[in-house]
């Protein structure tokens, strides 16, 4: 925890390794200096953002996920990377007018990792859009009140965890609905976006640079109207998702019934494991109905094999998760959907340990 | 053909029946040779008598399909064609019969009324379309000038070469959005009098009625013809009937070269104009209201914390329903008025919950706010609140926390006084979740409230955490139907130990939310008062280095 640098770092591989000392340190003034001296000495402020802190931010979810990070200390690192993008943003480097159009920029309801979509508005502002960032889990009603009162160019919507997708394909219909067009970016649509065309977004960006960019190059289309959700997603109509989200409570608690007679030691297991065990439980049934939702048998294998992943590097064994998908296919027999995913889950458990990255995480398990 | 026994009397019978025949009929030979015409076909045809050419008798659409046609085809199956084309001011249609030896019997049919009626249903299904996208995409928004756009865009498409939408008059500016046919919108604001151009003032007024207004395209001022148009040939200028708001008046533009506004355009485009300016107005009183409701709403909404005197405050805040944004819980942190005294926090719940509490919420914090000046006596400032609250005419009661903190050396001093309301959880630098040792009771009930106020010390690091009930009391979970409860809470507090403040408030707002799901959940308030762990006082703008303490 140094005060006082005798040479600043000025090259985006040092600063981002500074930074990622700091920040793992919970040092909220060296992060803040550290980025304050870089503009200082001419670094390019778009540069910071996405070359620096951007990188920092993902290292961040690496480490939480290997484990050699606390749920906490994520917080905190956040928290410290939120602030030096503060500091960035009033620092007079990074001072620009705003001689483009309107955008607004808003995380997906029930999305709290709102530094991605931070980063974009920041970019975007310095590049000379009039930007309003709406920050972490905006309700749609917000979103669409804002869009009515603003009349933005289009929205730029962010969301990181997979099962908000269908939310996220609410919120894009909405502001379709009002003639504002939406480009996505985030883990959740999947990799190259395969989801964001599926859920009829007018565009999607890898990163900040590409979707400032993609903003930049080009206007995008006003949506037409009259456009019908459920054409995108003709599969909706056997009712499996919904059916499959009304129940998940009884879903939740059946599966866990039935592990009880499987595993006489669960009924050992203290409230609080029980619970453990229930929310892992519930987040299957989560991902299952947007697996179902999309249509895509991708989305639930992956985040299987995550899961297990995950499971591992905090030295528990995944020896609940095969009954789990064997308990949750009795009950949904009568739903041929549901059970070839469940079944290809089970397939993804039994074959070779593949490390997967999944697109789409359950970071914000408790 | 219809053949007969008697040949003798077919030639009879047939002529006599073709020469009263109601369509015109003609007979023509394989070298091109009118052979019989009927009295319908020599009405229609004068030229045409037995045995003038075809080439000089008939149309040439008619005599070069008898050229192509004459040849003759034996043992091919043809499919039956059909020629059309103009025969003086009608249109016919003409359907051959061919003989083998390349005569040809041609038929012809008055098909005039029958194209018109085409062509007038055509164009009644194009406006109809029109006039259905046009509602599409007006009544999609509610902005006005993304209405105004689309009401100058669709007119310069479908209803004339250009179109200038002209907005009631701000100022001694007239706000204009103007478009050319495949163009953009283009808004402006001409420093104009609306006089300037006839009839635009009484469309623009709104009232009373006016007509669809013709006017001389030579007499407009310069600002009305858009940049690029050229020479105008007609201007029409349609009021935007606003209901009771002027909602403005679309000027359109046709070329000089191109043809006029017809009667029956001219009416169709205050057809047009009367879906845009009811969306038009529409908008305008929607961006009314919600100017209103913004600023009524901005002394309701909680306040965003930040650091004050190096004690770190957050706050967070979600209302019971998601198309809201207040409720009946409510926190406000008040500086000290001078250096070295403590910051006042106040974090409460009214009973009840939507607009109506967060009105009372909106009184108490303006009770509050004249009672900062007795801020170190939290049970004379509660009592001074109850009778307020039990004189005024609102039957509802409220519980809240007093917390006055103050920065010494690297730690803080805290007094918490509970009305009636949870105590604040205090998170210690090894993870230990403590309880304050507050109790007090509700404000507005009965006409004497007690409490006794707890003294606490916060260390670097450390955290006292003030909330409302909507947390603990929230249902769901991963089983559905379990109540989050303060054990849950204190869990959660245990992990958040040396965490800065906004993001335990961050932390415990997540988790909730997750706890409750698309479930239903009563507003939601939480308060953290953090002494920080670095001994640098936070960057507080961002931009000054921050300053050492210790």
């Amino acid at each position: 925890m140094s005060t006082e640098l005798r040479t600043a770092p000025r090259r985006p591989a040092e600063l981002e390794t500074a930074l990622w000392e700091a920040v793992f340190a919970g040092d909220e003034y060296a992060a803040t200096s550290l980025v304050q001296r870089a503009l200082d000495d001419g670094v390019d402020p778009e540069s910071v953002l996405l070359d620096v802190i951007a990188p920092v931010q993902f290292k961040v979810g690496e480490e939480w996920a290997a484990n050699r990070m606390t749920v906490a200390q994520e917080h905190a690192a956040t928290a410290i990377n939120d602030r030096a993008v503060a500091a960035l943003s009033l620092h007079p480097a990074a001072r620009t007018a705003a001689e483009r159009g309107r955008i607004t920029v808003a995380c997906v309801d029930g999305e709290w990792h709102a530094l991605p979509a931070r980063l974009l508005a920041e970019v975007l502002r310095l590049r000379g859009w009039h930007v309003d960032y709406l920050g972490a889990q905006v309700p749609v009603p917000h979103l669409i009140a804002h869009l009515h009162r603003t009349g933005p160019e289009l929205v730029a919507l962010s969301s990181s965890i997979a099962t908000r997708l269908p939310t996220a394909h609410a919120t894009i219909t909405a502001c379709q609905a009002v003639g504002v067009p939406v480009v996505v970016g985030g883990a959740a649509f999947g990799p190259g976006g395969r989801y964001a065309e599926l859920l009829g977004a007018d565009a999607w960006a890898a990163d900040a640079r590409s979707a400032a960019d993609r903003i930049q190059r080009a206007p995008l289309a006003r949506p037409e109207p009259g456009h019908q959700p459920i054409d995108d997603l003709p599969h909706l109509d056997d009712q499996e998702y919904t059916m499959v989200t009304r129940s998940r409570t009884s879903l939740v608690r059946a599966v866990m019934h039935g592990l009880d007679d499987a595993f006489p030691a669960m009924r050992q297991y203290n409230d609080l494991q029980r619970e453990r065990t229930a929310e892992d439980v519930a987040h299957i049934v989560d991902f299952l109905a947007t697996a179902l939702y999309l249509d895509d048998a991708d989305l639930f294998t992956g985040f299987i094999a995550w899961t297990a992943g995950i499971l591992a590097a905090r030295g528990v064994p995944a020896y609940s998760l095969p009954p789990a998908l064997g308990l949750l296919a009795g009950e949904l027999k009568d739903f041929p959907r549901a059970t070839r995913l469940l079944l290809l889950g089970s397939d993804r458990l039994a074959g070779p340990s593949t490390p997967s990255a999944p697109s789409a995480s359950a970071r914000n398990q408790p | 053909m219809v053949t007969s026994t008697n040949p003798a009397t077919d030639v009879d019978v047939q002529g006599s029946l073709w020469s009263r025949a109601p369509y015109p009929v003609l007979i023509a030979d394989l070298q091109g040779a009118v052979v019989l015409v009927n009295e319908a076909a020599g009405a229609l045809l004068p030229a045409a008598r037995p045995g003038a050419q075809m080439a000089d008798a008939v149309p040439d659409w008619l005599s070069s399909a008898h050229a192509a046609l004459r040849i003759p085809r034996q043992g091919r199956v043809e499919e039956p064609a059909v020629w059309s084309g103009h025969v003086g001011d009608r249109v016919y249609e003409a359907h051959p019969t061919v003989e083998d030896s390349g005569t040809v019997l041609w038929w012809l049919v008055d098909t005039t009324d029958h194209r018109l009626a085409e062509e007038a249903l055509r164009r009644e299904r194009e406006r109809t379309a029109f006039l259905g996208r046009a509602s599409n995409l007006l009544l999609s928004s509610l902005n006005l000038d993304r209405c105004t756009n689309v009401t100058a865009q669709m007119a310069a498409e479908h209803l004339a070469d250009a179109a200038v939408v002209v907005s009631p008059v701000r100022g001694n500016r007239l706000p204009i959005v103007t478009c050319l046919r495949d163009g953009s919108p283009v808004v402006a604001s001409a420093v104009a009098d609306p006089a300037s151009v006839p009839g635009l003032v009484e469309a623009l007024q709104g009232f009373p009625p006016v007509p669809t207004r013709w006017v001389d395209p030579r007499t407009v001022p310069e600002w009305v013809v858009p940049e690029g148009f050229g020479a105008p040939g007609s201007i029409v200028v349609t009021p935007l009937p606003g209901h009771g708001v002027p909602a403005g008046a679309l000027i359109l533009l046709r070329r000089a070269d191109g043809p006029g506004f017809t009667p029956e355009e001219e009416v169709f485009a205050r057809l047009f104009a009367a879906r845009a300016g009811a969306a038009m107005s529409a908008a305008r009183l929607y961006a009314d209201q919600s100017a209103i409701t913004e600023v009524l709403m901005r002394e309701l909404l909680p306040p965003s914390l930040h650091q004050v005197s190096g004690v770190d405050f957050a706050g967070g805040y979600r209302p019971s329903e998601d198309h809201e944004r207040i409720g009946g819980d409510f926190y406000d942190v008040h500086p000290a008025a001078a250096e070295g005294n403590p910051s006042l926090v106040v974090l409460g719940d009214v009973c009840g919950k939507g607009l109506e509490a967060a009105v009372l919420t909106g009184k108490i914090r303006n009770t509050l706010h004249a009672l900062l000046p007795l801020a170190d006596d939290h049970q004379r400032m509660l009592g001074l609140l109850n009778m307020a609250l039990l004189n005024s005419h609102h039957t509802r009661f409220a519980t809240l926390v007093l917390a006055s903190a103050v920065r010494e050396g690297r730690s803080v001093r805290m007094r918490v006084t509970s009305a009636g309301h949870p105590p604040p959880l205090v998170v210690r630098a090894t993870g230990e979740v403590e309880e304050a040792d507050t109790r007090g009771t509700l404000i507005g009930a009965i006409p004497e409230v007690r409490a006794d106020s707890a003294d606490l010390f916060l260390a670097p690091g450390e955290t006292c955490v003030l909330y409302t009930d909507g947390f603990t009391e929230a249902r769901g979970g991963p089983m559905g139907d379990a109540m989050f409860g303060e054990e849950r809470l204190r869990r959660v507090l245990a992990e958040c130990a040396g965490m800065p403040a906004e993001s335990i408030v961050e932390r415990v707002q997540m988790v909730a939310a997750q706890w409750v799901g698309n479930g239903r959940h009563d507003d939601m308030a939480v308060v953290v008062v953090s002494a920080p762990r670095s001994h640098h006082l936070s960057a507080v703008n961002g931009h000054t280095r921050g300053r050492f303490t210790a």
